[in-house]
């Protein structure tokens, strides 16, 4: 009795290693496929290697080279930035222009419209529609430099990278 | 030669005498007066307030309306449906008594309903006691519009286009006077008492409550002065004198 149910314990367990493993595998082959999608086509933005039939967002930046941060860095984690920033200037009235929205726009913003969305070749628009992603910041926010500014030029008080 | 070099040291001593005046721990005279830098958060130290004063304040003007809206991007139209952050109000006593006009918007309470009630924490007090809607977490329940017993609350029913860039406001949620938050934040005063100011009425004055050598402070001191609906104990940040 105390046999069969070793046996049986351990044909269980073997069954949901199995299982466990399979499931394992699966999901680093998926993984796999996922990194190589999303790691392939961000720096895809980036680079300008030779003609590709894979469609790629049109990222016209007049300034090379003067952002913020770097560029990859960029690429990846300015949502984070600007929400970290956000949240400074809301609640605690944090005014720097390093890191703000404003300074994003008035640098990045096309030299032929003025924008950074409206467009399929806008800054922000052109690549939000390439990695389908909704862009909610300019329902509420002006996607141009504040009056004053010239477009294309940082605002006062930032220090390029 | 002797004595030039004194009057010198005297004048240097006393420079940094008044530079060292300190008004409370980590605050100094010297601080207030240059302003807050953009990296410094708002500080407890501040509370921004306003003095509205209706004997002098004309019935038939309303430049802080009209500056308000342009200042704001607001669109300036009086619909039931469209926003509008500080109005003119009228006031006459039915008994015969003169009328008397003055400008209402949000009272930057100490104790505000609208965040006791916010559902979201969208609503929220500010260190210097600025009273703001954080419209990234702002849900469009419009409890606030509600619980706020100056009426001085708005929902933006309508999808908004051409935004300020300094006010950055959009379909479906909340809004009120920020204080011209933007404007305080570099040193400047709000737009409604900027234009007050220009018309030559004076009749708003902006200053730190907190700060007895203000000129705030010090005509609350000074004359009798009130605010709207004290029965609420809601000690709003905006004060009316000659109501």
């Amino acid at each position: 009795m105390a046999d069969r149910g070793n046996f049986g314990g351990t044909f269980g367990g073997g069954a949901r290693a199995r299982a466990r493993r399979r499931a394992t595998g699966l999901a680093f082959v998926l993984g796999c496929v996922l990194c190589g999608v999303l790691g392939g086509a961000l720096p895809a933005i980036a680079a300008e290697g030779p003609a590709s039939r894979v469609p790629k967002p049109v990222v016209a930046i007049s300034a090379p080279g003067q952002c913020v941060e770097d560029t990859q860095f960029m690429l990846r984690n300015h949502m984070e930035i600007l929400k970290h920033h956000r949240d400074q200037t809301v609640h605690q009235g944090v005014r720097t222009t390093q890191h703000s929205l404003a300074n994003c726009v008035a640098c990045h913003a096309s030299k032929a419209t003025g924008r950074v969305t409206g467009s399929k070749d806008a800054f922000c628009e052109s690549c939000h529609r390439f990695a389908a992603v909704t862009l909610d910041c300019f329902e509420c926010h002006a996607d141009h430099p504040p009056a004053g500014i010239a477009t294309n030029a940082a605002l006062p008080g930032v220090v390029p990278r | 030669m002797s004595g030039i070099d004194h009057a010198r040291r005297q004048i240097l001593a006393w420079g940094a005498a008044m530079a060292g005046v300190t008004l409370a721990p980590g605050v100094t005279l010297f601080q207030l007066a240059q302003g807050r830098p953009p990296a410094e958060p708002a500080s407890k130290a501040v509370r921004w307030g306003m003095l509205v004063d209706a004997n002098r304040c004309a019935s038939d003007c309303d430049a802080c309306v009209t500056a308000c809206d342009k200042e704001n991007g607001l669109s300036g139209a009086r619909t039931p449906t469209s926003a509008q952050w500080i109005r003119k109000v009228e006031l006459k006593d039915l008994r015969g008594g003169p009328a008397k006009s003055a400008p209402v918007m949000c009272q930057h309470c100490a104790e505000p309903p609208c965040v006791d009630v916010c559902p979201t924490g969208a609503s929220f007090k500010r260190a210097d006691g600025i009273v703001l809607v954080d419209r990234h977490t702002c849900i469009g329940c419009r409890y606030c519009v509600m619980a706020c017993p100056y009426q001085a609350r708005s929902f933006v029913h309508e999808p908004v286009t051409d935004q300020k860039p300094e006010v950055p406001r959009g379909k479906g949620c909340v809004e009120s006077c920020t204080l011209c938050v933007h404007r305080i934040d570099r040193d400047r005063i709000p737009a409604c008492v900027e234009a007050c100011a220009a018309t030559g009425h004076k009749a708003i004055l902006f200053g730190n409550l907190n700060d007895p050598a203000s000129e705030i402070s010090q005509r609350i001191a000074q004359f009798s002065t009130t605010a709207l609906r004290p029965d609420l104990k809601l000690n709003p940040g905006v004060r009316y004198q000659g109501l």
